[in-house]
């Protein structure tokens, strides 16, 4: 057996770039899709997919999804899945509505309670999952059923609204240019370059310390390219919604998400334990890391985050549906294993399961813009999916 | 009587290993051939060989089965020419009725539609043929491990068994199902039916069979008549151990000091049969600069008291105290175990002591993240090199710290989990099999690295089914059958004849 390390040694050492390539690509797969997508929709809907209106929409349309994600690739990781999360949504809406509009309650107070309220429903499902060790897909199937009719018993069938100004800004809102140009939008303008500086320190760095520890190296093409597409993109982004309305509210709660758990997931021991959890539970229990605690807390966390994207919806809508979120777990659950999620747990990304959401919404709005069925919406989703997934496998057979 | 299988110059290797060196093997019709062994000395390759599980083409030389040259693609192949076996682990459904279970994969059925009645009834015919009078609807496991054991010969029996393969059949059964096993056996033979046993209790041996072959290290030892010559066990013991011991095992300074580690009156019981005590009343204490080792046969209970001590990692009704350095400590989980100043190295690295899809560096320090962490979050540079400090030290053979360990050959993996548990700084390492399945460079520095913690002061305590690893590594030996020690040795008096004898004589 030991001739395995010294041929990946030798390997390493004559691989070149079609190799690099072909190791790593699901890493740029994933992004080249999403561009090749937007290209495609570009062209098809004669531009109207990058228009500075519609940008900002895809921003807004996909919110609740993403924040969704980060807590779905979470709990994923950790080798759960949760389905209750469209229904824990909605349900937290219509909970904020006869909050606000019922009972009178103010906004901050309603924001405080409904997070409170996803974190105990998150909790209740995670301590069944955890500490009984009960399938998390049976209990949050349950969880699924429960909040679905708990959301039309709380409304009573009807739709409850409309919201004060102050609760819908969660959503529709945009930040105001402070240096009070607002055509473009410079603050917006100024966030997005110091944003992609940081995207390319963060990156140069990263190089430079593998360069260190003379790990295989991206070829410098490769990360030039890579990196000029990524900055290219932000700012082009930034660009057009700095000619609209500048920076919605929810963009910016969004991104601080994803820094958040990014770092999260990638940085803190925290994260590193839930990794090994999905990875291999007994070697990890044996490793003294109180795995079922552990689990507890990505229930906990999704609860938490279900709740944000019920409130960031119902303020979009700005009215709350008993029917909000239904199905919507499907396309988290999706969007997380687009984005390189292994089902088994122990593999993911947070920035993967972000970009999975993205090509999702960019292909919804695409699709709707084009004025494609919700028939065909539905099959063309259901085969990138499956696509995505068949890639992955394909992917590890030919390493593996 | 006419010679019903020869298996001539049969030599296996896997990677590193070479499990069956030049093998020969004969069996005459209508024997009972017993083929005894320590273990890892080839006797489970050997009948993967002849069953098919290793099919023609894997291995070199040749199967003569009833005067013919035999090349059996898989199991199906052997079972065809009547060649059963029946595994150590039972490979029945625990879910299905014991009729349903006879008839697995070879379903008494026309055109895909079973016939319950035809299934039911031949398996009520089967049953009674090797003396279970259990109803053939009765789900399997409603009955015990004993009778289990019948329906898998019963199995046998349903797809006309010309020679019969048992692995270690007695293993798991008490005294009274053993020897009614035994006795089915003889009997089996006396309508005409070939076995092969394999089995490490002597006595049953010497009370059925009518050859004995011993294999060591992967080659035939002998074979002995039983019926022209006596075979005394002590002879037996002879020829399973008798090797010459040369310098695989690196010297040490003996040097123990204070008692470190100390259990007692420690009893674990099975966690989902309470009835079934799997530890008994054990105690035992490791000095500082001693490795200790625990000698036993697989099942003994060994690994049950290792992971039941380390955090309650197994079994359920746990009694008795633990102590380190003089103090009782509490080891109720294995966060505490580890603050206790204990690891524990499994035997299992793959199951239960890597995340084979995690680097090197995120396997080494996953047992004390904290140590790389301020405030909880990880200093990667640190991390880094803290991982490649044990990449040197061990002397772990990978491109780079960042490689996953599933790319790792097992003598590497296994340094990565010692590395694990030196980075969590314990006091005391029970290490359980640790060079279980690594070649033999690798064995010697798994060892170099054993006498070096003992340099160090820290205590050793050593699991290990191959007794010459225990003798070369060991200042004393504990010897544990059926979940109690039966024995202690020094390792001035220790050696495999008399552990072997502790055992097979309890």
């Amino acid at each position: 057996m030991t001739h395995t390390a010294s041929d990946a040694a030798r390997g390493a050492a004559t691989r070149g770039w079609a190799a690099y390539f072909g190791t790593h690509m699901r890493d740029y797969g994933l992004l080249f899709a999403l561009i090749a997508i937007m290209a495609f929709f570009q062209a098809v809907t004669d531009g109207t997919l990058l228009r500075p209106v519609n940008i900002t929409n895809l921003f807004l349309q996909n919110s609740y999804i993403i924040i969704m994600a980060l807590g779905m690739l979470i709990v994923i990781v950790g080798g759960n899945i949760d389905l209750s999360v469209g229904s824990v949504m909605g349900f937290v809406g219509a909970l904020a509505a006869v909050m606000i509009v019922e009972w009178g309650l103010p906004v901050g107070v309603t924001i405080l309670l409904c997070l409170g309220a996803g974190i105990l429903i998150g909790a209740a499902q995670g301590y069944w999952v955890a500490y009984w060790k009960i399938p998390s897909f049976i209990v949050t199937l349950a969880g699924m059923l429960v909040f679905r009719g708990a959301s039309l018993w709380l409304l009573e069938g009807q739709s409850v609204g409309p919201f004060p100004r102050s609760f819908q800004a969660l959503s529709t809102g945009f930040v105001p240019d402070l240096f009070g140009v607002d055509r473009p939008n410079v603050t917006a303008l100024a966030v997005g370059v110091v944003a992609v500086m940081a995207i390319l320190w963060m990156g140069l760095r990263k190089r430079a310390r593998n360069r260190a520890y003379g790990i295989e190296d991206e070829p410098a093409a490769f990360f030039a390219l890579r990196n000029a597409i990524i900055a290219g993109a932000c700012l082009f982004l930034i660009w057009k919604l700095s000619t609209f309305r500048g920076l919605p509210n929810v963009l910016i709660t969004m991104g601080v998400l994803t820094i958040v758990y990014a770092f999260l997931t990638e940085k803190t021991v925290l994260g590193r334990r839930i990794y090994a959890l999905g990875g291999n539970a007994k070697a990890a229990k044996l490793s003294g890391i109180a795995t079922e605690r552990l689990a507890f807390l990505t229930f906990v966390n999704m609860g938490f985050l279900a709740a944000l994207a019920g409130l960031v919806f119902a303020a979009r809508l700005n009215t709350a549906t008993p029917k909000a979120g239904f199905g919507m777990e499907l396309d988290v659950i999706a969007a997380v294993f687009i984005g390189g999620a292994s089902m088994s747990g122990g593999v993911g990304k947070i920035v993967g399961a972000v970009v999975g959401a993205f090509i999702m919404g960019v292909m919804n709005n695409g699709m709707s813009i084009m004025g494609i069925g919700i028939d065909y919406q539905q099959m063309i989703k259901g085969l990138v999916l499956l696509a995505a997934v068949i890639f992955d496998v394909y992917n590890k057979q030919k390493q593996g | 009587m006419a010679t019903l299988l020869e298996m001539r110059g049969i030599t296996k290797t896997f990677p590193g290993v070479r499990a069956l060196d030049d093998v020969t093997f004969s069996v005459r019709e209508g024997e009972i051939h017993a083929l005894v062994g320590e273990n890892g000395a080839g006797k489970s390759t050997l009948m993967k060989v002849l069953s098919g599980v290793y099919p023609h083409g894997t291995y070199e030389g040749d199967i003569v089965y009833d005067g013919e040259v035999m090349a059996f693609g898989g199991i199906a192949d052997s079972e065809r020419r009547g060649i059963i076996i029946i595994h150590q682990e039972l490979a029945l459904v625990p879910l299905l009725s014991i009729a349903e279970n006879i008839f697995l994969g070879n379903e008494r059925a026309t055109a895909g539609v079973i016939s319950w009645q035809e299934t039911n009834a031949r398996a009520q015919e089967l049953l009674r043929k090797v003396g279970l009078r259990e109803a053939p609807q009765t789900q399997v496991d409603r009955i015990g491990v004993g009778k289990q054991q019948l329906v898998e010969i019963a199995k046998a029996l349903s797809k006309d068994v010309r020679l019969l393969i048992l692995d270690e059949p007695t293993a798991a059964l008490s005294e009274s199902d053993s020897q009614a096993l035994l006795d089915l056996i003889l009997e089996l033979k006396a309508q005409g039916v070939t076995s092969i046993i394999i089995s490490h209790k002597l006595n049953e041996v010497r009370r059925v069979a009518d050859s004995i072959t011993v294999l060591r290290d992967g080659a035939t030892v002998a074979t002995r008549d039983a019926r022209t010559e006596p075979v005394t066990e002590d002879r037996i013991v002879r020829d399973m151990v008798g090797r010459s011991m040369e310098n695989r095992y690196p010297a040490r300074t003996r040097r123990a000091g204070d008692v470190l580690f100390e259990v007692r009156n420690w009893n674990v019981t099975h966690p989902d049969h309470a009835e079934r005590q799997v530890v008994r009343d054990v105690s035992l204490h490791v000095r500082r600069g001693e490795v200790v080792g625990i000698a036993g046969l697989m099942g003994a209970g060994r690994t049950e008291l290792a992971m039941s001590v380390f955090g309650r990692s197994y079994g359920r009704n746990i009694t008795g105290t633990v102590a380190v350095g003089g103090r009782t400590v509490d080891t109720s989980s294995v966060a505490r175990a580890i603050g206790a100043g204990l690891a524990y190295v499994t035997e299992d690295r793959k199951e239960l002591g890597l995340v084979l899809e995690e680097s090197v560096q995120k396997n080494v320090t996953l047992a004390n993240l904290p140590k790389v962490a301020t405030g909880g979050v990880l200093r990667q540079e640190d991390e880094t090199r803290v991982a490649e400090d044990y990449r040197r030290a061990m002397n772990i053979r990978t491109p780079s710290v960042f490689q996953q360990v599933m790319n790792l050959s097992g003598g590497n993996q296994q340094k990565v989990v010692l590395s694990k548990w030196l980075f969590a700084g314990p006091e005391v390492l029970i290490l359980d099999e640790p060079t279980r399945g690594i070649d033999v460079g690798a064995k010697f520095e798994i060892y170099n690295i054993i006498n070096d913690l003992s340099k160090d002061g820290k205590g050793v305590l050593m699991i290990s089914s191959e007794m010459p690893e225990l003798l070369g590594m060991c200042d004393r030996i504990y010897v544990m059958n059926e979940g109690a020690f039966v024995g202690e040795l020094t390792a001035a008096e220790a050696s495999q004849e008399r552990i072997m004898s502790l055992i097979v004589t309890d």
